[in-house]
Parts: structure tokens; C-alpha cells; sequence
């Protein structure tokens, strides 16, 4: 049985790298990285040269560097820490309709709150104009928070740009980079990025584990209230062990960005010229341009069919792949990035997501297409809105 | 999270088609929601002799209509009107809570063919 897992933006594998490298931490060097003995200040010191080595591999200083147990805490840190630290400026923010959930939801909260949030509509490939960012900012306005790169379709936004916009008008910029991390190369510096958002587990390090940049100088309210942890921005007993990882595995992608971009994103060009010659009635989404594409993302909508039996039939065939339907999930309301794209309703319902990874090979990217011409012929077949011509 | 009965359903369904000349059509659903139905049925002196469906929708959707459709193959109308969604999910060892809707689909479904039945007939 086949086991070919195409998932790589829901989460990568550890590497062996990251692991060994992150071993030592859990029994060894157990200490508390806030203790001040012996055994605390060797757990320190790794934190310590981890924050240096991630913070070199985006322009940062290890000073602007916080760690989080997530990249869902990184966002939402970002989002409610400035929205909280200047309420008395104003109480709007602007973020797009493409977000990840963990921007999308703490936005929603917000709200609930009395903030007031703008969602910029995106175009049909998912970029967010720099225009209508203008048009939406305001005097009240304290917080622009846009994705570097989209976690469903793999649009890479113009973050450079759309961060100057902001600083224009005197607003902050934050980016989820949690898809970009690892994939783009990037210097926070040159894109001017006020905060930024990085999540482990999506460049082959551990789960558990984010980032937040803060950019020196900038106050932030703190999510989590407790001890004096990441210079007492944050609360709570340091990963040791995942920050280390995190920043072998982040070091390991950023020295070998050019080969896997080429070497992850051939299989992709494979598949998707491969998956377009094959089947018929199918809307590829997302950006064309493959040099405004995540390397790794491919992005299909199948006419017809729905989603979740294409993921199941894949399944079944051992191969492992993302609904872009929440379907699954019990909600009837398919992907709110594919609907803003202009994806008709019924056909969001029967997308799928592939991601690759430096771990998929040819002979993955060949077998996964002659299955999916498979698995789309069967469901139509059994379709009663597909007639064969 | 879904049981292996389901899953076995799903990959091999029975029943999948339509009806060569049949005289009984329901679709219920929309795409909207992503699940739509339809039982196509021979029925022949108020007996049931052939049906098949076609289904767009989830796992839990083709399974329910394979299963649905293969229990009043050889029924009576009356005896048919009768299956509800419950036996279906019965016989399926069950379905997962926010799937129990795909079910009721595929009672619907073959209310609907029935009902269309008898609007041919006349009888309705």
C-alpha cells in the first residue's frame, strides 16, 4: 500500500536534523531556561542561540524575536497585543477575506470586542490590491494584518508594498508568514514589517512551536500574562527543546531554499501540467504566476464532484491530500479564500488541495495523478450533474 | 471518522447509475449545500424492481444512497415509504453526527422518486 502524503502546508515532518538537535533538551538539559543555576542558564543558552540563528535567517535581531507555542498565538498575539496597547488611537483594523483562521477568528473576536475590522476582498488570484488597503485606512485605524503567503491556494502577496502603504498613513503592519517562512526568502527589514508571524512545524522543525518578530521599539500588550519569560513579553516555561529545533530547521531551509524551491517546485509544475492535460472541467486556483505561487501549492477545483469523497477515494488509494471544502469539518460553508476568488459555491465544494514536499518524489507526483484521473472518473460516473458528452 | 462498514460502502457502491427506462425520478439536494441525489426506479405492479442513484456529495452521502437504494430494491411502494433514515444509518453501523443529514437525503430521495411515480400514474 502507498503512502504518499501531499499535505506538507497542514504540517512537515520533523527533520532528523531538528530532532537530533532537539533531543539533549528533553532529558539532559532540562533546566528552566529562566533559572538562574547551572542547569538553568545551559537551558538559556540554547534559547538563546536559537533566537540568534532565527533571527539572522530574517534580518532581525535576536531582541526582536519572541517565542510562542504556535503560529495561532503569534497571530492572535499580534492582532489583540496591538489592538490592546493603542485602544485609546483608534479601534480599526484592516486584514483581508483570505486570512487563516487564526487571524480570521481572533478579527471575529475582536469585533465582539468593539473593534471594527475592514476585510479587503481579493482579486481572482487571491492578491489584495494596494489601493483598496488605501482606500481602507483611516484615522482610527491601528493595524494592517495581511498573509504573506496563502495557506489554500498559495498566493504570495506583494508584502513590501502594501507595508508601505500603511506606514504612510502612520499605521503598523503585521504579516502571518506562516506559509512564507521557510519557502520565501525574506529580511524583515526590507519589507518593513512591523510584526510577523512564523509557525515551526511548516519548515520541517517541531510542533508546538512559533515565533513572533516585534520590531524594536514598538510596544505590545502581552497575550499571556505570567512570569518574566521572553524578556516578560510572554508567559510560560520556555520550550527549550523547540526552539532549538525550530531554529535548526529553520537555518536547514534557508540554507537549501533554492533547491527545494527547484526540487519541490518541479513536482508541482509536473503535477499541475500533468493534472491539467488529463481532466477536463477543472479551474486551477490561485495565483498563475509561480513566481507570486508558494513553491509547494497546487490548488483544483473538479466540476461535479465534491471534495471530500475525491480526499476519501485518495485516501483509499494512499494518498494523503487536503479538502479545500470545510465540508469534513460538519460546516456546510465551503472555503471562504476559494469564495473570494470567484470559485461558484458549488464547485468550491469539490476542491482539493496538494502541497509537496522535499520528501515526495516522481514517481508520488505520477502515481497521485493516474489515481486522481481515476478517482474524478468514478465520482462523475456516479455524478447526477455530470453528462458525459 | 468514518466507521470501516462506510468507508467499504463508499469505495465499492452498489446500485450506481440510473434505471434503463425507468419510470419513478427524485433529486433532492442542492450543490449549494453540497449534496445532491437522485433515485431512478422500475417499478412494476406497486413493486420496486429496479433502482439506482447517483449522488454528488460527500463519503457519507454515496454510502447513504448505495445503502438506501439496495433496501427497497424488491419492495412494495408502501414497504419503501416506510425506510427511514434511522434503519439506514442502522445498517450503515452508523454515521458521524454532522452527517446524519446525508441520511435523511436519501429518504427524501426515495419519497421523491415515489411520490413522482404517482403523479405519473395518476394515483396522486
Amino acid at each position: 500500500m502507498k503512502n504518499i502524503y501531499l499535505d506538507n502546508a497542514a504540517t512537515t515532518p520533523l527533520s532528523e536534523k531538528a530532532f537530533e538537535a532537539m533531543k539533549p533538551y528533553f532529558t539532559d538539559v532540562f533546566g528552566n531556561a529562566n533559572s538562574q543555576h547551572a542547569f538553568g542558564r545551559e537551558a538559556a543558552k540554547a534559547v538563546a542561540d536559537a533566537r540568534q540563528t532565527i533571527a539572522e535567517c530574517i534580518g532581525a535581531k535576536p531582541s526582536e524575536i519572541y517565542f510562542t507555542s504556535c503560529g495561532t498565538e503569534a497571530d492572535n498575539w499580534a492582532l489583540k497585543g496591538i489592538a490592546s496597547q493603542l485602544k485609546d488611537k483608534g479601534k480599526h483594523i484592516v486584514t483581508s477575506v483570505i486570512e487563516h483562521p487564526a487571524i480570521h477568528t481572533a478579527c471575529k473576536q475582536l469585533e465582539k470586542y468593539g473593534w471594527e475590522i475592514t476585510y479587503l476582498p481579493v482579486d481572482g488570484q487571491g492578491f489584495v490590491s494596494a489601493r483598496d488597503l488605501e482606500n481602507a485606512l483611516r484615522e482610527d485605524t491601528v493595524l494592517v494584518s495581511i498573509m504573506y503567503a496563502n495557506n489554500e491556494i498559495g498566493t504570495v502577496q506583494p508584502i513590501g508594498e502594501l507595508c508601505e502603504i500603511a506606514h504612510k498613513h502612520g499605521v503598523l503592519f503585521h504579516t502571518d508568514a506562516v506559509q512564507a517562512t521557510g519557502a520565501i526568502k525574506y529580511d524583515v527589514k526590507e519589507l518593513g514589517v512591523d510584526l510577523l508571524s512564523m509557525s515551526a512545524h511548516k519548515f520541517y522543525g517541531p510542533k508546538g512551536m512559533g515565533a513572533l518578530y516585534v520590531r524594536n521599539g514598538l510596544r505590545i500588550e502581552k497575550l499571556l500574562a505570567g512570569g518574566e519569560q521572553e524578556r516578560a513579553h510572554r508567559g510560560g516555561t520556555t520550550n527549550t527543546a523547540g526552539a532549538v529545533g525550530m531554529a535548526v530547521a529553520l537555518k536547514d531551509a534557508v540554507d537549501h531554499m533554492e533547491e527545494n524551491a527547484k526540487y519541490v517546485g518541479g513536482l508541482r509544475d509536473r503535477f499541475v501540467s500533468k493534472v491539467l492535460e488529463r481532466i477536463d472541467d477543472i479551474y486551477y486556483n490561485g495565483a498563475k504566476d509561480n513566481s507570486k505561487r508558494l513553491y509547494n501549492n497546487a490548488n483544483f477545483s473538479f466540476r461535479y464532484i465534491e471534495g471530500e469523497s475525491i480526499l476519501f477515494s485518495l485516501d483509499l488509494a494512499g494518498i494523503c491530500a487536503s479538502s479545500g471544502s470545510a465540508c469534513s469539518s460538519g460546516s456546510l460553508e465551503p472555503s471562504r479564500t476559494l469564495l473570494a476568488i470567484g470559485v461558484p459555491i458549488g464547485t468550491a465544494h469539490g476542491s482539493i488541495r496538494f502541497t509537496f514536499g522535499k520528501n515526495n518524489t516522481v514517481e508520488d507526483v505520477d502515481y497521485t495523478v493516474d489515481e486522481l484521473v481515476k478517482t474524478v472518473e468514478k465520482l462523475r460516473a456516479m455524478s447526477p450533474l455530470y453528462k458525459k458528452n | 471518522m468514518y466507521n470501516e462498514k462506510v468507508m467499504e460502502v463508499f469505495k465499492n457502491p452498489q446500485h450506481m447509475g440510473e434505471v434503463e427506462n425507468y419510470n419513478a425520478i427524485g433529486t433532492v439536494g442542492n450543490e449549494t449545500c453540497g449534496d445532491i441525489m437522485q433515485i431512478t426506479m422500475r417499478i412494476e405492479n406497486g413493486i420496486i424492481e429496479d433502482a439506482k442513484f447517483k449522488t454528488f456529495g460527500c463519503a457519507a452521502a454515496v454510502a447513504s444512497s448505495s445503502t438506501a437504494t439496495g433496501m427497497i430494491i424488491g419492495k412494495s411502494i408502501e414497504d419503501a415509504l416506510k425506510l427511514t433514515n434511522k434503519e439506514v444509518i442502522t445498517e450503515l453501523e452508523g454515521l458521524p453526527p454532522q452527517k446524519i443529514h446525508c441520511s435523511v437525503l436519501a429518504e427524501d430521495a426515495i419519497r421523491a422518486a415515489i411520490d413522482d411515480y404517482q403523479k405519473r400514474v395518476g394515483s396522486k
